[in-house]
């Protein structure tokens, strides 16, 4: 079998299904949901790595730097909302984030 | 070099960010003063080379993925106008609870950068940058108040949920690039003007895309980190994220739906139509059962939001130009409201309940009279500004023959009445829990009066401001 250009896009909608669902099915662990977000823009990047080749155009690996980068100060500033919640709760456990509802 | 000059108030807001933050740095704590006042200063600054560079007609530049325009002008000196506010009315609070610090104003100063990005931004890349510097910005503030749980809490569920926006609408961008193989919004326009060019992958990227904005906006069924943030937050922050960046989510949609994907208007005028009927729908229902005044307000958002959709549903200019005069007063509103809440509150207490607010009227009359001003406001009562900014959204859904759209909005419009009666009504009414009087600085009284009155003002001629957006928008 060949590996052909829709098998890239299936790949990219696999991994962003499985972040979806990680996201909404996880009820344990505040990291996970991080680990998550990444695998999402994860598949994006595939996507777009993967359009660029088909259309071969360089606007695509161009857009996949910036999500790279801004992936990055993303998840600098989750980890550090995850160290003060941390350190009000002692836990980051994602069912007890619930002291707000309504 | 006439490229740089387009994005004049951007590279000055960014320098003087940096010596803002520099400043701060090398200042000791008790002198967090004059970081303040710096701010200000730039901001003051950035609205001159606003004023002093904007040009005439319309100018896109840096290879198609910025824009300079007067409707885009007009926008960014609304948001420095309402961060200008925002930081005028923080500084007592933030005095009193501890917090101020510099980062806030810093923090502030790159949100509004990011808005500037937004508003300028004619290509997706450009609008996707401009669009986390400010939610990265955002997501720092709500965690501001770093001895909160409720604080963390509140941001941590709007990063996992902003982020998870984020995901989605570059998603959507990548189909829409792998189907048109452009991300800029002049060549997308171009692209859709032909009129068979509806594919499957282009619907999905579109959908993405949409369920990416309604995040941001805070449209249901995508709401539910608005009530969060707006009660775990700050209220100086809740006030940050209650307006200028709803400057930003109108010009988002402006530049991407009622720009770029203009030919694609059919498609996408169902999903917003779904979106703003529940929006209404929910936002004005579950706000009556609410007992936190922060989170009522949020509801109260939400339903607002639900009118600035409908103004891009009927797809004509005057359908754009009432979402842009909805969205201007709307942040004017917010603002006021969320004045009240810091005018109310003192050291170690939030007035964030609607019992706070009982028996105002004879505690200041003053103050109770602006704030019935902004309540009334809200609600749609005539004279004041948001009766207008309603009709005219109505006015741009029946002139497009929409009128199942435009009685809904008008009946959960009368539904959403009560509970900006009730707090009227509290304050009037109601013996006061406490007969304190209220403190605060000279300059703070004499904005958060001048922002009341504007409601007034902008209502007895409404034609000014609606001319203005119809102006720049042609």
């Amino acid at each position: 079998m060949t590996v052909t250009f829709s098998h890239y896009l299936i790949l990219a909608a696999i991994l962003f299904s499985i972040a979806v669902a990680g996201i909404f099915i996880n009820r344990k662990n505040v990291i996970l949901l991080l680990m998550c977000i990444e695998l999402m823009l994860l598949s994006v990047n595939f996507n777009f790595i993967a359009f660029s080749r088909m259309l071969n155009d360089e606007l695509g690996q161009i857009f996949v730097f910036f999500i790279l980068t801004v992936a990055a100060a993303e998840a600098a500033i989750g980890l550090a909302i995850l160290v003060v919640l941390f350190r009000t709760r002692q836990s980051i456990n994602v069912e007890e984030l619930d002291a707000l509802k309504g | 070099m006439a490229d740089l000059i387009l994005a004049a108030p951007e590279i000055f807001l960014i320098c003087a960010i940096c010596v803002v933050l520099l400043t701060d740095v090398f200042l000791p704590a008790d002198k967090t003063i004059v970081t303040y006042s710096l701010a200000l200063l730039s901001l003051v600054g950035t609205a001159a080379m606003t004023a002093y560079f904007s040009v005439g007609e319309t100018v896109i530049g840096f290879g198609g993925s910025f824009i300079a325009d007067s409707a885009g002008s007009v926008l960014k000196t609304f948001a420095y106008l309402m961060v200008a506010i925002c930081f005028l009315y923080s500084r007592d609070y933030l005095e009193r609870a501890g917090l101020l610090r510099g980062e806030f104003f810093v923090l502030g100063l790159f949100g509004l950068l990011g808005i500037m990005v937004i508003i300028s931004g004619h290509s997706l890349l450009t609008l996707y940058l401009g669009l986390e510097l400010l939610s990265l910005s955002l997501y720092a503030l709500v965690a501001f108040n770093r001895d909160s749980g409720i604080c963390a809490e509140a941001a941590m569920k709007y990063f996992v949920l902003g982020a998870i926006a984020s995901g989605t609408l570059l998603y959507g961008i990548s189909f829409l690039y792998g189907v048109t193989g452009t991300v800029e919004l002049q060549a997308l326009g171009q692209y859709f003007r032909e009129p068979d060019a509806l594919s499957l992958p282009l619907l999905l990227g579109l959908t993405f895309i949409i369920v990416g904005i309604a995040f941001k906006f805070g449209a249901v069924p995508f709401h539910m980190w608005l009530p969060d943030v707006y009660q775990g937050a700050p209220t100086p922050v809740t006030l940050y994220v209650g307006s200028a960046p709803k400057i930003a989510a109108f010009a988002l949609t402006w530049r991407v739906l009622a720009d770029g994907l203009l030919g694609l208007h059919e498609s996408w005028a169902d999903m917003l139509a779904v979106l703003a009927i529940l929006s209404l729908g929910i936002g004005s229902i579950v706000a009556i059962a609410q007992s936190n005044l922060k989170r009522m307000l949020a509801y109260s958002t939400i339903s607002h939001v639900g009118f600035i959709l409908m103004g891009f549903i009927a797809g004509t200019e005057d359908g754009l130009r009432a979402s842009m005069f909805y969205t201007l007063t709307y942040v004017i509103m917010a603002a006021g409201a969320f004045g009240m809440i810091i005018l109310l509150s003192r050291r170690g207490f939030e007035a964030e309940n609607l019992e706070d607010f009982k028996g105002l009227n004879a505690r200041n009359p003053w103050f109770a009279f602006v704030m019935l001003m902004i309540m009334f406001s809200m609600a749609g009562v005539p004279p004041f500004v948001g009766f207008y900014a309603k009709v005219v959204v109505l006015e741009s859904l029946l002139a497009t023959d929409m009128f199942w759209l435009a009685g809904s909005a008008v009946f959960f419009t009368v539904i959403g009445a009560f509970y900006y009666l009730r707090v009227v009504w509290y304050m009037y009414f109601v013996d006061p829990l406490n007969e304190e009087s209220l403190e605060a600085a000279t300059d703070f009284r004499v904005v958060l009066s001048v922002n009341g009155l504007a409601l007034l003002v902008l209502g007895i001629f409404p034609g000014v401001l609606l001319n203005l957006c119809a102006r720049v928008l042609s």
